[in-house]
């Protein structure tokens, strides 16, 4: 290890600009003549829209245009879809129904964007959108989506029958059942997985700019993949082909899946841009995010777990209801599917496992990936039931667990993933002994004595990261290969430019990948450069999503850091006039094996593109290498946290105590970095399960539609926590990474949740576990005096 | 936000002058309630006149047996004043509850109290203590100037100057956070000075600030937590939201009351 190389604790090289104030986000680049769109938004959850007048509107000081979706759809704009398709049980594929950018015959929900205002200013942008007048004719809304699929429901889109969108399922049904049938204890719960609304800090924001001398457009957006932005934009939207698109993912402020997402507001930022001929920029305001930015989870489940006498699993089953909201968000079908049900084995040898997940619309925000992006609803599902049924059994829910993990490897579970690494005690057993858990009961006294309940509660999580091996995939409906590319650009004075199409939005991927390179190449990690986020410079790639951009991109940097080496040895032979095959490299040098003879990283480089040692029929110049790697299977990070809350019987109110995490992400290329991302998740997980919930009322109003009802995280909520590693190495990358992005967030509600029904004596609570919510469950049940 | 016009006087008169010849005017005094609603288009006020600037609104003084507390004072100088700190800690821990760091080095006691927020934490420290509120035209007691939810014994033109808060043997405040706003989902001021015992209630009830009379009677025997165990508020006229059932807000202006007590009397 080289003191910036892979394993070392390297601070992040893009913080000095961040803390600086020197950042380059969206709404800080500014092209000459720029207008700002204001959307007028409905404020119905479902509603015809009869008529809209403009005329007013238009006539407002420093207005540009007026646009509204019934000129998009003349204009021949084609809609937003979502891009993996799935199939239902009777083979029917599912029911997308149209999503044009701005609505032009209904809304379906509170948000949904109807006309937009191009103005000099956001503020004259406002007044005037305040003069378009929409006849709407109420509709009934539903925004539960078990009462959408009822009979006499609101009808959201023609030809969805019951507002159902597909009814899929995974496993073997008759196995499952008679597993049951022949299970000595059955565990039920019935579990809601509570709607979630990202905030990332920075709002989403789109700057379009259209070149007419070349007819192309140039976009400026908070991105977390651009090019698959671009794609879909020129593929399916129609907006530009794509060699007139280029999109520019500068400085993005977090995205936790929200960014991923093809939205309306871009669509129409270019669309406009192209008509006013003039940039057309909009920023969201946190009150327009929580209108607009696809929400996270929202599952009805009724799970069920068998067991035989000693508590070995024997069967699991689930039936679930996922809620997608008013429209199909980009990637929404595969959350509750494909990224749900493959991951309900857990860290568990279950021979049979049965799923059925309904996904339905209903007039809310459309739902997408969030942070974890269907494996934390599995976790939540698997290690609910695994801790219930150890309570119902009399069993230490460590023992249910260490006689249920899987110990042999590959393993093959019945929901498709073939489990290549992982020592699930080890974790465990480090996890048990950082907790003190054999002092809890000590602890546990101490807390009664001060009138407080206190409880331990376990999560063994896994996760599938790494996304994907681009054939495995294809197979399950999506639409896109999830391969990455990387190009590594070795500069003639030995400097090196690394071109990614992952995107980094808080990862810290300009440090990371620079260690990486550095370690490679054996020259200083200040000469590495990262460049991502840009359609024009980089090839395309597929972005940063799903704990992917270590195990996917790094691999594909690795296998372009191969060809550059080969290409470099070849040009070592001919400066020390060697054959290639006798070149050895190693700490930036290369060598003649046997022999003193030597040229460093930089003279080669150098070398390379003066080319006087080689003539160009021998050797092409250059240095320069690319590559596209498609990963073999999933990663798969997998853990064990352990949470210990104190709950104050008098307020219902809930203080974590404690919180150990003990993950093995494979390889570590940066320990703070990683330690970084999994308190980032925790914080995220734990804001579910203890603080943040979407409610919506019955007439579809977002109550919880601003910071001051919708509870996020803050730091006093959170105990210092106490982080360790375990590692096995992934066999499926080079580098053996397994990924760190959302592991705290699928972790952290079971944990959480676990030991406050630890604590409480009931499992009757639901996320979030409000204090409100903790004494309410306190009313009906009465805790047991410790 | 719409238009406004702004005015920045450094007088009291001048201000009243202003609000006189403006209507459809506001006081700004920190606006960390105002600006939000106009950011939202929610409020549209002609001009904002910033009292800021006026002179003689600002400090916390000890005269004679009470405190006076400037209407424009920030919160984070009320929470760091030495002399309050000395006389009446259960008042001077008031302000260090009230929202964020940003919150607190622009709000002011004038402002909060005009405002009458039926989840804000001065106006429980107002009728928790008896005090009185000096404006520019009259003295009015705090039991006179609540009136109810964001309502208030203030006239149209009439500008907060000064608090006036009798200084207690004993006082404490005791909070329970809103979750996400961090305003009082629950607060409770609790007060004794002489034979005047005071229990004032914020963030419970749907009309503002309100005494618990039923407490003050049975703490009259003995101002301890004791006299008030198993006692309860009746869960009829509590907020009800998504954050707590009037039910759990009543239970709570119980142990949150018994929790000022023990702090008052520790």
């Amino acid at each position: 290890m080289t003191a910036n190389g892979i394993g070392a604790p390297v601070r992040r090289k893009e913080d000095f600009r961040f803390i600086t104030g020197q950042g380059q986000y969206t709404d800080d680049v500014v092209r000459p003549g720029e207008t700002r769109a204001v959307f007028v938004r409905s404020p119905h959850a479902h509603a015809k829209i009869k008529k809209i007048d403009v005329a007013a509107a238009k006539k407002m000081p420093g207005v540009v245009d007026v646009l509204t979706g019934a000129q998009l759809a003349t204009d021949k704009v084609g809609n937003l879809i979502c891009g993996w398709m799935i199939h239902s049980k009777d083979g029917s594929p599912m029911k997308m129904a149209p999503h044009p950018a701005l609505a032009a015959s209904t809304v379906n929900h509170v948000g949904d964007a109807v006309a937009v205002v191009i103005a000099e200013t956001t503020a004259q942008g406002k007044d005037a959108a305040e003069k378009v007048v929409v006849d709407y004719e109420v509709l009934p809304a539903v925004v539960d989506p078990a009462k959408a699929q009822a009979k006499g429901a609101p009808q959201i889109h023609a030809d969805v029958p019951n507002n159902t969108i597909y009814q899929w399922h995974l496993g073997d049904q008759k196995a499952v059942e008679a597993a049951f049938k022949a299970a000595k204890h059955v565990t039920k719960l019935d579990i809601v997985n509570n709607r979630l609304v990202p905030n990332a800090m920075e709002p989403r924001a789109a700057l379009a700019d259209y070149d007419a001398g070349n007819d192309s457009l140039t976009l400026w957006n908070t991105s977390q993949n651009p090019h698959v932005a671009r794609l879909v934009i020129s593929a399916f939207v129609g907006i530009a082909p794509e060699h007139k698109l280029r999109v520019i993912a500068p400085d993005v402020g977090g995205g936790f899946g929200s960014k991923i997402f093809i939205y309306p507001e871009e669509v129409v930022c270019l669309w406009a841009a192209r008509k006013v001929k003039r940039p057309v920029k909009w920023t969201s305001e946190r009150s327009e995010a929580f209108l607009t930015d696809a929400h996270g989870r929202d599952h009805i489940t009724r799970a069920e777990l068998a067991l035989d006498s000693n508590g070995k699993i024997l069967a699991l089953r689930a039936k679930t209801i996922a809620n997608l909201g008013a429209y199909m968000s980009t990637f929404s079908s595969s959350v509750p599917t494909y990224l749900y049900a493959t991951l309900l084995s857990g860290q568990y040898d279950i021979p049979q496992i049965y799923c059925e997940v309904d996904a339905v619309y209903t007039n809310t925000v459309p739902v997408d990936a969030y942070r974890g992006a269907g494996r934390p609803e599995a976790t939540f599902v698997v290690e609910r039931l695994v801790e219930v049924a150890a309570r119902q059994l009399g069993l230490d829910p460590t023992d249910l667990r260490k006689r249920n993990f899987i110990k042999n490897f590959p393993h093959q579970t019945p929901v498709i993933m073939a489990y290549d690494a992982g020592d699930y005690n080890a974790s465990l057993k480090k996890a048990i002994e950082l907790a003190d858990v054999k002092n809890f009961g000590k602890r546990k006294r101490e807390s009664a004595r001060h009138g407080k309940l206190r409880g331990i509660g376990y999560s063994t999580y896994i996760e599938a990261c790494g996304i994907a091996p681009s054939q495995a995939v294809g197979s399950l409906g999506a639409g896109v290969g999830l391969w990455e590319s990387a190009e590594v650009r070795v500069n003639p004075t030995g400097s090196v430019e690394v071109l990614t199409g992952t995107h980094a939005h808080g990862q810290g991927h300009e440090t990371t990948f620079a260690q990486l390179v550095s370690e490679r190449l054996g020259i200083p990690f200040e000469s590495v450069s990262i460049v991502h986020g840009d359609t024009d410079k980089v090839q395309f790639g597929m972005g940063t999503y799903g704990s992917r951009s270590g195990a996917v991109g790094m691999s594909a940097i690795v296998k372009a850091l191969d060809k550059i080496e080969a290409k470099a040895k070849k040009v070592a032979g001919f400066m020390m006039e060697a054959s290639e095959n006798d070149i050895e490299f190693k700490d930036g040098k290369f060598t003649v094996k046997g022999t003193d003879k030597s040229v460093g990283f930089g003279d080669v480089a150098l070398n390379a593109y003066i080319a006087h040692k080689f003539t160009g029929a021998e050797l092409e110049p250059g240095l320069k290498e690319t590559s596209f790697y498609d990963p073999t299977n999933f990663t798969f990070p997998a853990g064990c946290h352990i949470c210990e809350v104190e709950i104050d019987q008098e307020t219902g109110k809930t203080e974590i105590a404690n919180w150990v995490a003990v993950d093995d992400f494979g390889t570590v290329i940066n320990p703070m970095i990683v330690e970084g991302q999994v308190h980032g998740g925790i914080a995220q997980g734990v804001g579910q399960a203890l603080l943040e919930g979407a409610v919506y009322d019955a007439n579809g109003q977002l109550v919880t539609g601003s910071l001051m009802d919708y509870t996020m995280p803050r730091a006093h909520d959170l105990p210092s926590f106490h982080v360790g590693l375990t590692e096995t190495k992934s066999p499926s990358n080079p580098l053996g990474i397994k990924g760190c992005g959302e592991a705290g967030a699928i972790a952290a509600p079971a944990a959480v949740i676990n030991a406050i029904t630890d604590a409480l004596g009931t499992e009757d609570i639901a996320m979030p576990a409000t204090a409100n919510a903790v004494w309410q469950a306190m009313q009906k049940h009465p805790p047991k005096a410790a | 936000m719409y238009n406004f016009t702004f005015h920045r006087p450094t007088t009291v008169r001048q201000a009243a002058g202003l609000l006189a010849r403006n209507p459809e005017g506001k006081l700004l005094a920190g606006g960390h309630s105002l600006l939000p609603v106009m950011k939202q288009r929610l409020a549209q006020p002609s001009a904002l006149v910033d009292l800021s600037q006026v002179e003689g609104m600002t400090g916390v003084e000890l005269k004679g047996r009470s405190v006076v507390i400037g209407a424009m004072t920030r919160h984070a100088d009320v929470a760091k004043s030495d002399v309050l700190k000395e006389v009446l800690p259960g008042l001077a821990s008031v302000p260090g509850s009230i929202g964020d760091p940003q919150v607190r080095n622009r709000g002011t006691i004038g402002g909060s109290i005009a405002n009458n927020d039926p989840n804000a934490d001065y106006p429980a420290a107002c009728l928790g203590l008896g005090a009185t509120i000096i404006t520019n035209k009259r003295r009015i007691a705090a039991d006179d100037f609540f009136t109810g939810m964001f309502s208030t014994a203030l006239e149209d033109g009439e500008i907060i100057v000064k608090v006036s808060f009798p200084i207690a043997k004993k006082a404490a405040y005791e909070k329970f956070k809103h979750p996400a706003s961090g305003f009082a989902l629950v607060g409770v001021f609790v007060s004794k000075r002489g034979p005047d015992i005071r229990v004032a209630v914020t963030g419970a009830g749907s009309n503002g600030v309100f005494r618990v009379k039923s407490f003050e009677e049975a703490l009259k025997k003995r101002f301890s937590p004791k006299s008030i165990e198993g006692m309860t508020i009746p869960a009829s006229g509590m907020n009800s939201d998504i954050h707590a059932t009037p039910e759990y807000r009543a239970h709570l202006v119980g142990v949150l009351a018994k929790r000022a007590l023990a702090k008052a009397t520790a």
